[in-house]
């Protein structure tokens, strides 16, 4: 089937199989492999991108459900005069390590400063409780979000 | 805190310098396994045992060829010509341990539920997927074996080949007479069993491989989501039979490992055979479920531990006594687990006698290796729980205990009683510095105010001081050990024509950040900006020496190992600016990225124009050779032993069960350190994955050897949520093992939190009666554990 999706501005028309994952679309069919794939049970978050701006796990919506939306991925997220304010802030946090969570936890946390804006530090880590990562311990990912917010 | 007796002069070793790693990590630029891009590659998916122990007496492959896409399939019967020899086991702990025929697809049987019977290859992922269902495998099951304890037992007998199911017994009893004498003659006499569960080591990214042949000259390289591509490609070469120089191993950027990584797994043997077999690239990505039976485990361990003090609770004896799952098989270091904990479990105290015992055994359930400190945070818990209960044994704190006991500041080089060296430590600061940052005395008189008032939410406190031994290994340690390599590290610098700096390492980064410190490293001595310092790694074509990553080695072993190519490369620069500036080589100064004339400042020469002129070579003293490149191999004399102090608060709340973590401090000890952001962070995630085994995470099975926690929805890894903010301090205790006085950082958080936290689980609950709680501390294992104090029913 055909799907038709504007990809961080670009629109994208791809022929997939109807079970295609949205995350398969982007890495597979339109060579976005940013967003990465950590589980098969909606729990890590490594696959989160945007869709019509609020935050979703790529690996648990089919790419037909996402026909004719807008879809940010973390190759949409840095523009001409450098990294996104959430990407400067991990980097200057010491935020990641391996990185294999980090598009998906920058993704998710531009989203929660998008919808609840001021979060004190227990709000950004409630907000963020659908991103796992297994190497900061969050400590830094916490502090970036919280330095992004301000 | 502490004064710091640094070599280095440079200004840039020490700052908190932010990671060149970090903007392709975060852009989507890095590319991981599933990342690369191959036309034309083949999809494997494998067919793996539902059972955790049955005969294969059947497998039916022609739905799944008829399937679209699907290529072939290959059970264990069409592949078994394809190995030259079993999957490897670097670590035969004795001459006589058993070691069971682990081929990458089971033969005749399956021998855990995870067990690879088939392979499916197919033109995509969602094709090799769709030929799993059509492979029809007829099973006989058997009695699955569990527990260690049923292990021991040997009423079933896993391997025929073996015999039994105990792999092994080791021991390390210096002086049998005096761990008798000491126990004899104790005041006090602690005897404490404890549990380690089975742990999955979750990295975010799972494993994935990607072989791509050249069939016409024979060389194959493999891509692999590994933190060993040196060690790999010895390993794939034995395994397949090929030619050495033949294969080239690269990890690309890899999304974790923490020990799981550092193995040689069937799906890279099984995709390397494939491409061979097909000549063309064939690729394999572990899904999450998968990797939770598929990919090993850690910990998995039953510890007695006996203490022997006087009646002031100075340690007389140290008595430990393992018992210990390897799983199905034994991985590449599986059997030398144990040993990692095993000169340790006397912690950071001075203890005259000192013995231990291991006895490893075969399970129906996914084999173990390492996991991030493996053997330490074992060994660790062990003797941080018992000093608990030697302390209220001797009625003072554990605090108070620790202090008794640490190994005094003026006995280091320490010679201990399990026959190692300590490098060097100073104990009682971390303890102190810890105390200060929970407000020990102020929590004490908290949670002495919510018992008297009655309260049903308990405060706890716990201490874990720990040492341990990284910085792996001395090869001559690692042959009295029986371990199948080396524990050296090699390291080039070259300074091209234009003075810009190429590094290439043997250490192989999947989250370090050593690109980031070793650049510092060398920029420090060179005087150049780290920024043009590239770092070269995990590439068996671009850097063929090397003994990768784990063990907490990267600085303290190829760290050292790059020190010393740089100040060789200094050496060499130095000869050829002496000849530039016709002086001798020893009046040379060399600052700044400058050699200069001492007493005639004016006389000098940068480091640039000596690397243009090596480059040129139209001016070179007789005898050296063009180019500035210097390359060493380094062999540790001795481990480093890192310490610290760490301190967890909790809150358990009588009538559900639940802990909360409420406050943790961190005081550690890993001598100078190269960049403090870095260090930090280490510590950090350490600490949450120690912390995770005491109160979440665990990979149980039910009766029948099926994992009841095989996906991350239901193995616990924490999340920001259920976490406090971490306070970390240090102090700087350089080490004398290396001539950068570092020490590894890598597992110190993971070996201290989990006794932390347990101590403080149980000192909260102590009054009630409760000496010991097992992990993880569930809220229902805790509950049980107040009902059975109570005379209820569980």
């Amino acid at each position: 089937m055909e799907v038709s999706v504007t990809v961080n501005g670009a629109e994208r028309v791809a022929d997939v199989e109807a079970r295609t994952l949205l995350v398969h679309l982007l890495r597979d069919e339109l060579g976005l492999t940013g967003t990465n794939i950590g589980c098969d049970t909606s729990s890590c978050g490594a696959c989160t991108v945007l869709v019509d701006g609020r935050s979703a796990k790529s690996c648990t919506l089919l790419a037909a459900q996402v026909d004719g939306s807008d879809v940010t991925t973390i190759e949409g997220l840095a523009g001409a005069d450098g990294l996104h304010p959430m990407q400067q802030a991990f980097h200057e946090c010491h935020a990641l390590q391996c990185g294999y969570c980090t598009p998906g936890m920058v993704m998710a946390a531009v989203s929660l400063l998008d919808e609840y804006g001021d979060l004190d530090e227990a709000g950004v880590r409630e907000g963020l409780e659908g991103n796992l990562c297994r190497c900061t311990g969050y400590q830094n990912i916490v502090k970036a979000v919280l330095a992004a917010a301000e | 805190m502490t004064v710091t007796e640094s070599p280095f002069a440079g200004g840039i070793v020490g700052q908190a310098r932010l990671r060149k790693e970090d903007p392709a990590l975060l852009t989507g630029e890095a590319r991981y396994i599933d990342d690369l891009q191959l036309t034309g590659a083949l999809w494997v998916a494998c067919v793996r045992s539902p059972h955790a122990h049955a005969r294969i007496t059947g497998i039916d492959t022609s739905e799944a060829l008829a399937t679209d896409g699907v290529v072939a399939v290959y059970t264990g019967e069409d592949l078994a010509a394809a190995w030259a020899a079993p999957l490897p086991c670097a670590w035969p702990v004795t001459d006589d341990m058993k070691n069971p025929a682990h081929h990458p697809v089971a033969q005749g049987k399956a021998n855990y539920a995870g067990d690879i019977v088939a392979v499916v290859v197919a033109t995509s992922r969602y094709a090799a997927a769709d030929g799993l269902e059509g492979v029809v495998v007829d099973y006989e099951p058997l009695d699955a074996v569990v527990t260690i304890e049923d292990a021991e037992s040997d009423r079933v007998v896993i391997h025929d080949d073996c015999g039994t199911n105990i792999s092994y017994d080791w021991a390390l009893v210096p002086d049998p007479d005096a761990v008798d004498a000491a126990f004899a003659d104790a005041a006090h006499h602690i005897t404490e069993t404890y549990v380690h569960q089975r742990l999955i080591p979750a990295p975010m990214e799972p494993r994935g491989v990607a072989a791509v042949p050249a069939p016409h000259n024979g060389d194959i390289t493999l891509y692999s989501s590994t933190q060993i591509p040196h060690v790999l490609k010895v390993m794939a070469a034995l395994t397949l039979g090929l030619p050495e120089q033949k294969v080239r191993v690269v990890a690309p950027s890899v999304g974790g490992g923490f020990g799981c990584k550092l193995d040689v797994y069937a799906e890279e043997i099984i995709c390397m055979a494939l491409a061979l077999r097909h000549g063309v690239a064939v690729r394999w990505t572990e899904g999450r479920t998968e990797a939770a039976t598929a990919t090993i485990q850690g910990r998995a361990q039953r510890q007695t531990i006996e203490l022997a003090a006087d009646a002031d609770g100075k340690l007389l004896a140290v008595r430990a006594t393992l018992l210990a799952d390897m799983g199905a098989y034994l991985q590449l270091v599986t059997p030398g687990v144990p040993l990692l904990g095993a000169f340790l479990y006397h912690g950071l105290y001075d203890v005259p006698a000192y013995a231990f015992t291991c006895r490893s055994v075969f399970t129906n359930l996914t084999p173990t290796d390492a996991y991030r400190g493996a053997g330490r945070p074992e060994a660790t818990y062990a003797i941080e729980r018992a000093m608990d209960t030697l302390g209220v044994a001797v009625g003072v704190g554990p605090d108070e205990i620790r202090s008794r006991n640490f190994i005094p500041t003026e006995k280091f080089p320490y010679d201990s009683p399990a026959g190692l060296t300590f490098d060097s430590g100073n104990y009682q600061p971390t303890l102190d510095r810890a105390k200060e940052l929970v407000d020990w005395d102020g929590r004490r008189a908290e949670q002495a105010d919510r018992r008297a008032a009655g309260s049903r939410t308990h405060l706890g406190l716990g201490i874990s001081s720990y040492v341990e031994m990284c910085g792996l290994a001395p090869s001559r340690t690692l042959a009295a050990l029986n371990y199948g390599a080396g524990g050296w590290e090699s390291a080039t610098v070259r300074i091209l024509p234009t003075c810009k700096v190429e590094v290439v390492t043997g250490t192989t980064p999947h989250g370090q950040g050593h690109e980031t410190c070793w650049s510092m490293i060398v920029a420090d001595r060179l005087g150049v900006d780290p920024d043009d310092v590239e770092v070269l790694h995990s590439d068996t074509a671009i850097t063929p020496l090397g003994m990768d990553t784990y063990g907490s080695r990267s600085l303290a072993v190829g760290g050292t190992a790059l020190w010393m190519a740089t100040e060789k490369v200094v050496d060499k620069a130095r000869t050829i600016a002496a000849h530039m500036l016709e002086a001798s080589e020893s009046d040379l100064d060399f600052a700044g990225g400058t050699f200069s004339v001492k007493g005639s400042p004016d006389k000098e020469v940068p480091l640039a124009a000596v690397a243009f002129g090596a480059f040129t070579a139209h001016d070179l003293p007789d005898d050296v050779e063009p180019n500035l490149e210097a390359q060493v191999t380094w062999d540790p004399g001795n481990f480093v032993f890192p310490f610290g102090t760490h301190i967890a608060v909790v809150e358990v709340d009588e009538d559900t069960g639940a802990v909360e973590l409420v406050d943790y401090a961190a005081v550690d000890d890993c001598g100078n350190q190269i960049n403090p952001l870095i260090v930090e962070g280490q510590i950090h995630g350490g600490i949450v994955q120690g912390v995770a085994q005491a109160l979440w995470e665990d990979a149980a099975y039910d009766e029948d050897g099926q994992c009841r926690a095989a996906n991350l929805a239901d193995y616990l890894v924490p999340s920001a949520a259920e976490l406090p903010a971490m306070k970390l301090d240090h102090t700087v205790t350089p080490s004398n093992s290396n001539p950068m006085g570092v020490k590894g950082i890598g597992e110190a958080g993971t070996i201290a939190a989990t006794p932390a936290v347990i101590n403080a689980v149980v000192d909260a609950l102590r009054p009630m009666g409760i000496t010991d709680i097992a992990m993880p501390a569930s809220p229902m294992r805790v509950r049980r554990a107040i009902e059975a104090t109570q005379g209820g029913a569980s």
